[in-house]
């Protein structure tokens, strides 16, 4: 397990490097949200010819719907620990080779699907500790933009700027390696054990 | 004369308030346990991150960023002389909430979309009425987050499987959902009824101590034999591996129909977030989880 502590926008040999266990804190200001919506937006976005307000490449693309308020006029960021990834494994492959992000942050892993395309583009996926939105605010330390605003608040695309986010632990690399896929192998090989626990023969 | 609507208005918004920042004393120790007894890494690390963030919650900052749909359960004497003004009060109460806490607006229309910006909207705040006797009311919030939520079932079992088969339905409802759930969990499990009882059952084990267990040996045994099946699955917290999946399942039950065996399975993410007050009739708040300071 390696730490790196990386200024955004990333490179493709940066996020390279890293492999399912290092821990990656981010600083920068390539830091957006996007969930299932945003992430829709952007692909439509694409396929239209159109830019969206922000470039993605060598970002951070976050899958968070924060709890943001204003104070004397200025957006902040009060709690935004991640959503649920797989909710994203429809469109995340698509705006990776489109969009060229580096660090996909999310909770409970993605699929196959997002898997080929890190190892294609040469981008990652971290963990963040689900639930833990006052910890993760603590890093996004300004609130540049809230754009897509229609969307509603959790599902905006917000443009921050981080400092020293993290700790992120890299989930799925680009080399193939994800530790969802080994958890689901690891939970397979013991469901004898567990039916056994609950008077079940396999 | 204090105004009703105003008292439980204000008592409604501290429990949001209470509830979203600062978890009960009993799951604040389960966590701070299950880290202590942890020996995988990463399931250390995540234990360590999810109570350096109650730390910084307990300053008054939302815990987790979703702050649920907002669910009540409101316990109301028959001789309760403000009966007229709850619904009101508690819709008020989370308007403010969302506005000043803050909560994040997260009652969204299924059929035309929207989101209504402060977390009302049709039928929502949910309310759970319960008339008993007595002349006071109690309410409990019970705001629920959309990833545990989103791992919740039920199963319409044949009743020939028994309930060997109910215990494999929550087992195999964990391995299915893994990490998805914001683990470790606590599980609720409903039997019988019907398909909205049994689920309503369930939710409601969600609110019990984590520490008690069901006055009936042979549910209470169900209850610590699903537990151990679930934390042998090395799970672990977040779904990254480790022993500590679940911190409690509680199991209740109401009869059932000789063709029917309804199984609910309410999860519940490790924010497991609640909180409970009493208002007698002459309007003196007792707030039971959250209590005042120098109380």
């Amino acid at each position: 397990m390696t730490e790196y502590h990386f200024t955004t926008p990333i490179s493709e040999e940066e996020a390279r490097k890293l492999k399912v266990g290092d821990v990656v804190y981010v600083s920068g200001e390539h830091v957006y949200t996007a969930r299932d919506e945003a992430h829709e937006r952007a692909l439509h976005m694409f396929e239209k010819g159109e830019k969206p307000p922000v470039d993605f490449e060598g970002s951070v693309v976050y899958h968070v719907g924060p709890v943001a308020w204003q104070k004397d006029g200025k957006w902040q960021i009060v709690s935004a620990g991640p959503t649920t990834s797989v909710r994203m494994e429809l469109f995340e492959d698509e705006f990776l080779r489109k969009y060229r992000a580096r660090i996909i942050i999310g909770k409970g892993g993605m699929g196959e699907k997002t898997l080929t395309a890190l190892e294609e583009v040469g981008a990652v996926y971290c963990s963040f500790t689900g639930g833990c939105g006052a910890l993760a605010a603590k890093g996004l330390k300004e609130v540049r933009a809230y754009e897509w605003s229609d969307l509603g608040m959790p599902e905006a695309l917000w443009v921050i700027t981080a400092e020293n986010f993290g700790p992120l632990l890299v989930t799925m690399d680009s080399h193939g390696g994800s530790l969802h896929k080994e958890m689901n192998q690891r939970v397979a090989a013991r469901k004898a054990e567990v039916y056994a626990k609950i008077g079940i023969k396999e | 004369m204090k105004d009703p609507t105003q008292v439980i208005e204000d008592t409604a918004f501290r429990l949001l308030k209470m509830a979203v920042t600062r978890l009960p004393k009993d799951v604040e120790a389960a966590l701070r346990a299950a880290r202590d007894r942890e020996d995988n890494e990463t399931a250390k690390t995540q234990l360590s991150a999810i109570i350096q963030n109650m730390d910084i919650a307990d300053a008054g900052v939302p815990m987790c960023q979703d702050t649920g749909i907002i669910v009540f359960y409101v316990k109301v004497g028959s001789k309760f002389p403000f009966t007229d003004d709850i619904k009101e009060a508690l819709t008020k109460a989370t308007r403010k909430a969302t506005a000043e806490v803050p909560i994040r607006p997260n009652a969204v229309n299924p059929i035309v979309g929207g989101n209504s910006g402060d977390n009302t909207g049709v039928k929502i705040p949910w309310i759970n009425w319960e008339v008993v006797s007595g002349d006071s009311l109690e309410i409990i919030v019970f705001p629920k987050g959309g990833g545990s939520e989103n791992a919740s079932i039920v199963g319409m079992l044949k009743p020939g499987v028994g309930l060997t088969g109910v215990k494999k339905l929550v087992v195999d409802n964990a391995m299915r959902y893994m990490g998805e759930a914001c683990a470790p969990n606590i599980i609720g499990v409903g039997i019988g009824g019907g398909a909205d009882i049994s689920i309503k059952i369930a939710k409601q084990q969600l609110l019990r101590p984590l520490d008690d267990k069901h006055p009936e040996p042979e549910v209470a045994k169900m209850e610590q034999e699903i537990m151990k099946a679930i934390n042998a699955t090395d799970i672990g917290p977040m779904g990254l591996g480790g022993r500590t999946t679940v911190l409690a399942v509680k199991v209740d039950y109401a009869m059932r129909h000789p063709a029917s065996l309804p199984v609910g399975v309410a999860v519940q993410c490790w924010a497991a977030r609640h909180s409970k007050a009493v208002i007698s009739k002459d309007l003196e708040v007792s707030y039971i989880t959250h209590p005042l300071e120098g109380d």
